[in-house]
């Protein structure tokens, strides 16, 4: 069954077809959330409230706005935003910068926070090698954080355009990575 | 349309990111529909991000999993993260379960008294069936009495003697079916009012001249008789008949006084 039939199916509320896309695309979820929430409990029990979400307004999604991914990505990110912003996280006084990309890689390889990383740094590594601090930034932002063009152009201090066509290049750079992993 | 140039944009990567707006959007699924190179193009830059963000996982024990999507959307009950609600939810069917327990045994009950009733029911009607059959037995039995009397009476050698009632009692008759060649005769008795307590009808064949009386016997159990038809021997040669009430256990000969019915056997 192919990724179309998929959503179809999940849309009228096939089960089963909800099962295999949860199990598809649960990782990629929670690890997006994980980037903004730094919990990695908190950010399993957002992935869980994303993929309710999502069963529960399947209706609202159609191939026209764009890949279903996308569409979950969009909601995931907008929950672990939402969760930052409130005055309940924001009491725990965490750094939110978006250097988490770069953080990660420039720490060792320790679990500082219990509950925070646990990730598998060397994976992750290996993915994002030979590419530059601005290319994480700009990643970060786009994909996990949600910022728009112009806010990312703002942020970085670069022209809109370029935004585009930077991100592109350091995207190419990553599936270079993959690409080199796989062979 | 410049397909790799509208590629190398990089509009692609934000379409994938979701930073489009909705006409965009629309556009650029437009395009993927018609050329294959970006619908290619759009699944591997999905797929370099859907590596990322999975590399950026974190690594868990024990997750939820989708067990616990089940329950939240209610395809399935509860197991265990939940108690309250759960433990409500427990009790209600519980108290329903034993409400369904009780109401079923009260019912198994009702049902048990009510075959019970029902089987003590087919008894008294087999019981019933039996007397109605004995019944019928008997009365089958008393149809063929009835119809050997009624041929005995029929037979062409009985000559019929009516006794009239005498002064003791005028109302009084009776009549003497008398079959010559078996020397028997029945007597129908049902005109003769029930004996006294002590006494008893005596049946006397007479010779007229002189007159002599020769008892034949006595009508014995005269009130418990249903038909009151009485079969006495009478090897006599008979002119007359008499019945005359006696002591019980009969006389040596008729008390005068007592005759209640008289009757001469025609001579032909």
């Amino acid at each position: 069954m192919d990724l179309d039939e998929l959503v179809t199916r999940f849309q009228k509320k096939d089960v089963i077809a909800f099962e295999k896309l949860y199990e598809m695309y649960w990782e990629n979820i929670c690890g997006v959330i994980n980037t903004v929430v730094r919990d990695k409990f908190l950010a399993e029990e957002i992935a869980q409230d994303v993929f309710t979400k999502i069963w529960n307004k399947s209706d609202s999604y159609s191939p026209s706005k764009g890949r279903f991914f996308t569409w979950v990505l969009n909601i995931a990110r907008n929950a672990a935003i939402d969760k930052v912003r409130s005055k309940s996280y924001k009491n725990q006084q965490k750094n939110l910068s978006a250097d988490y990309f770069v953080g990660i890689l420039n720490r060792a390889d320790v679990n500082e926070q219990p509950n925070e990383t646990t990730i598998d740094t060397s994976a992750l590594k290996k993915l994002v090698l030979n590419l530059k601090e601005k290319c994480l930034e700009i990643i970060e932002m786009l994909y996990f954080r949600g910022y728009t063009q112009k806010e990312a152009s703002h942020e970085l201090d670069i022209p809109l355009g370029t935004v585009k066509t930077r991100n592109r290049s350091c995207i190419s750079k990553l599936r270079e990575n993959i690409t080199l992993e796989w062979k | 349309m410049e397909v790799e140039k509208y590629i190398a944009s990089g509009i692609l990567e934000l379409y994938v990111a979701g930073l489009l707006t909705e006409e965009e959007n629309l556009e650029v699924h437009e395009n993927a529909t018609q050329h294959i190179e970006i619908k290619e193009e759009i699944l591997a830059i999905e797929a370099a991000i859907r590596e990322l963000t999975q590399a950026v996982a974190p690594i868990y024990q024990k997750r939820k999993g989708f067990d616990d999507i089940k329950v939240r959307i209610g395809e399935r009950k509860e197991s265990k993260v939940i108690q309250l609600p759960k433990e409500k939810k427990s009790n209600l069917s519980t108290y329903i379960g034993w409400a369904a327990a009780v109401i079923f045994g009260a019912g198994l009950g009702w049902f048990y008294v009510q075959n019970d009733q029902l089987k003590s029911e087919i008894e008294i009607v087999n019981e019933q069936n039996e007397v109605l059959e004995q019944q019928i037995f008997e009365a089958r039995g008393s149809l063929t009495n009835t119809e050997e009397l009624l041929s005995s009476l029929r037979d062409k050698d009985v000559s019929v003697i009516s006794l009239g009632g005498q002064e003791v009692s005028p109302d009084s008759y009776a009549k003497v079916y008398w079959n010559k060649e078996q020397k028997k005769v029945l007597i129908d008795a049902q005109g003769l009012p029930e004996p006294p307590d002590g006494m008893v009808y005596q049946v006397w064949s007479l010779k007229m001249d002189p007159l002599t009386p020769t008892s034949m016997g006595l009508l014995e159990d005269f009130a418990s008789d249903d038909n009151k038809v009485f079969t006495l021997n009478n090897p006599n040669e008979s002119e007359a008949f008499g019945i005359t009430l006696e002591p019980d256990g009969g006389s040596e000969g008729p008390t005068m006084e007592q005759l209640y019915t008289l009757g001469a056997v025609s001579s032909s």
